[in-house]
């Protein structure tokens, strides 16, 4: 420790010295310093952005599209996405004043809760989740408040369980399905139970729906598309995941009006606008995409299927996840913690698991395990997990 | 055709040598039902060969050229462009044969070992033959991508290791 750490302690905000470091931070610097390792740890798609997003955007650039774009992003843009969302998830939103293209889906999870919190207001979040919701809750001044779910429910939640944390000070709930990192997913009867708690406690709902696409058994329920729900509703989405543009950092909000005009206001203070070149990449994305995103999705589900079927194979228990591209399997039967499990598989097998405590409540026990990877990088891995397993059982 | 069958081919037609426990891992379809799905494709003949994309110009021995050679054909009496198209394909070095709309009738796909051998087989088979009037023959001089298959393909794995 050095001399100084004291007054470098002063000088932060006691806000931030409360958040801890991201989990994942330590877990990348560990796999990072290793060579020839297979990551099951990338969450993201292992897709290189499709050619004619790439080449629309290369071309915008070109015919010197290179300034500010209006604050909410490209008015075009916003017509678009309002018509693949209503195509796609039958919700109904005006691009004119209930859309916002963000930096990314994690932008619109910052400015929804700057918008919405007063010091001390509660935040229900749904875990093990996103690792980001805890942390930019608290640093908007509200307080995190966490429910787990459990592997025996199939990772929902319900609303019982929410219903046993809620207090006078509870203002929002933070879902998230498909799930990252359990891909759980909540059928419409699921969600509808959330919803007449959200009436009867008049709560304000952050519905993030990043990989709604990857949903492989059922069609994605969008939470705002549940009567009532859409008032209360700020339905997060973005184009990393469905059209694998994670790099690109384009998401977008939706929310009725007065939500959305004072998220606005702070993206336009913090942000100005979202790049205005990604943003040409994304309408190309959405008007002539989604044969890819079938393509891509076909690929993912079958992948699933492969790498689920081998943790039963190697004795470790599995819910079929409904959506996203990870697998969360127990590691409960080994007797090791997910830490201790995520550090000897990669020192001893070389290959990088996310530990699942990271993803808050509920996590401990388990890991995330990605299948956004080769069919080949995923047949080598399930056999040195399955190796390094049998060493526990 | 079912979706079973549909999502077999396209699995089978990306990977040709994918076997049976993995397969049926991907699809949920079990190893027996696959393949007596593969086998009855097979013998519909929609399913007509398992072979290899090769890219020979890095096989130093192997040189070899391939040509297209677009064909004009008269048709005449009791003579479709089938029973000339037979004529064609039925040569060894025919890789490929296509009917085509446009200019002119039919595609012809050749590989020799050298040009000359190519223009012989040109001169002497290919006009021989009585209903072709005119051949235009291409020679390739690259290969950027084959059947779906990008041959100098540099787009590796980019992603950092972890990542949320």
């Amino acid at each position: 420790m050095s001399q100084v750490s004291v007054k470098t302690k002063n000088r932060l905000s006691s806000r931030i010295q409360d958040i801890k470091p991201s989990g994942i931070r330590r877990f990348f610097d560990l796999a990072s310093s290793m060579d020839n390792i297979i990551s099951l740890g990338v969450g993201e798609p292992d897709f290189t952005t499709p050619w004619n997003i790439r080449e629309a955007s290369i071309s915008s650039m070109e015919r010197g599209f290179t300034a500010y774009s209006a604050n909410a992003g490209v008015l075009e843009l916003r017509q678009e996405i309002t018509k693949y969302m209503d195509q796609r998830f039958e919700v109904d939103y005006n691009p004119e004043t209930e859309v916002l293209v963000t930096v990314g889906a994690s932008e619109a999870i910052d400015i929804g809760c700057r918008a919405i919190l007063d010091p001390g207001d509660e935040v229900i979040i749904v875990e093990p989740g996103f690792v980001s919701y805890a942390p930019l809750v608290s640093m908007a001044g509200g307080v995190p408040v966490s429910v787990g779910t459990k592997i025996e429910d199939d990772f929902k939640v319900s609303a019982e369980q929410i219903r046993a944390v809620l207090t006078e000070k509870t203002k929002a709930l933070m879902i998230s399905f498909p799930n990252n990192p359990t891909g759980a997913v909540m059928l419409k009867e699921d969600l509808q139970e959330i919803a007449t708690l959200a009436e009867e406690h008049d709560l304000i709902v952050f519905s993030d729906e990043i990989y709604a696409e990857l949903s492989y058994d059922h069609k994605h329920v969008s939470f705002a598309a549940l009567d009532g729900m859409k008032e209360r509703t700020i339905l997060i989405s973005g184009f990393s995941k469905a059209f694998a543009m994670t790099g690109w950092r384009l998401g977008f909000v939706m929310a009725p009006p007065d939500l959305l005009a004072a998220m606005l206001k702070l993206h336009q203070y913090s942000l100005m606008c979202a790049p205005t070149m990604a943003q040409y990449g994304a309408l190309e994305a959405l008007k002539s995409g989604m044969d890819d995103v079938e393509r891509m999705t076909q690929s993912y589900k079958q992948r699933r299927g492969f790498f689920v079927e081998s943790f039963a194979e190697m004795g470790l228990a599995c819910h079929m996840p409904g959506g996203a591209f990870y697998a969360f399997p127990s590691i409960k039967a080994t007797g090791l913690s997910s830490e201790e499990f995520a550090e000897k598989l990669l020192y001893e097998e070389h290959v990088a698991v996310v530990p699942g405590d990271i993803f808050g409540a509920g996590g401990e026990g388990h890991i995330r395990c990605s299948y956004a990877t080769s069919m080949e990088n995923l047949q080598e891995a399930t056999k040195r997990m399955n190796r390094f397993v049998s060493k526990y059982l | 055709m079912t979706e079973k069958e549909l999502e077999i081919l396209r699995i089978i037609e990306e990977d040709a040598r994918i076997d049976y426990n993995t397969l049926a891992k991907m699809t949920n379809i079990s190893e027996e039902e696959i393949q007596t799905i593969l086998k009855k494709l097979e013998k519909m003949k929609v399913i007509l060969n398992y072979s290899a994309v090769v890219d020979w110009s890095k096989v130093p021995q192997a040189e070899q050229v391939t040509a297209m050679i677009d064909v004009k054909v008269t048709p005449k009496r009791g003579v479709g462009f089938d029973e000339v198209a037979e004529r064609i394909y039925r040569f060894s070095e025919v890789q490929a044969l296509y009917l085509m709309s446009g200019a002119y009738d039919l595609q012809v796909v050749i590989e020799g070992k050298t040009m000359q051998e190519i223009a012989r087989f040109v001169s002497e088979k290919l006009s021989s033959i009585d209903s072709v009037i005119s051949t235009t023959t291409h020679f390739q001089l690259k290969k950027y991508k084959h059947d779906g298959i990008i041959f100098e393909e540099g787009e590796e794995d980019r992603r950092i290791v972890v990542t949320p």
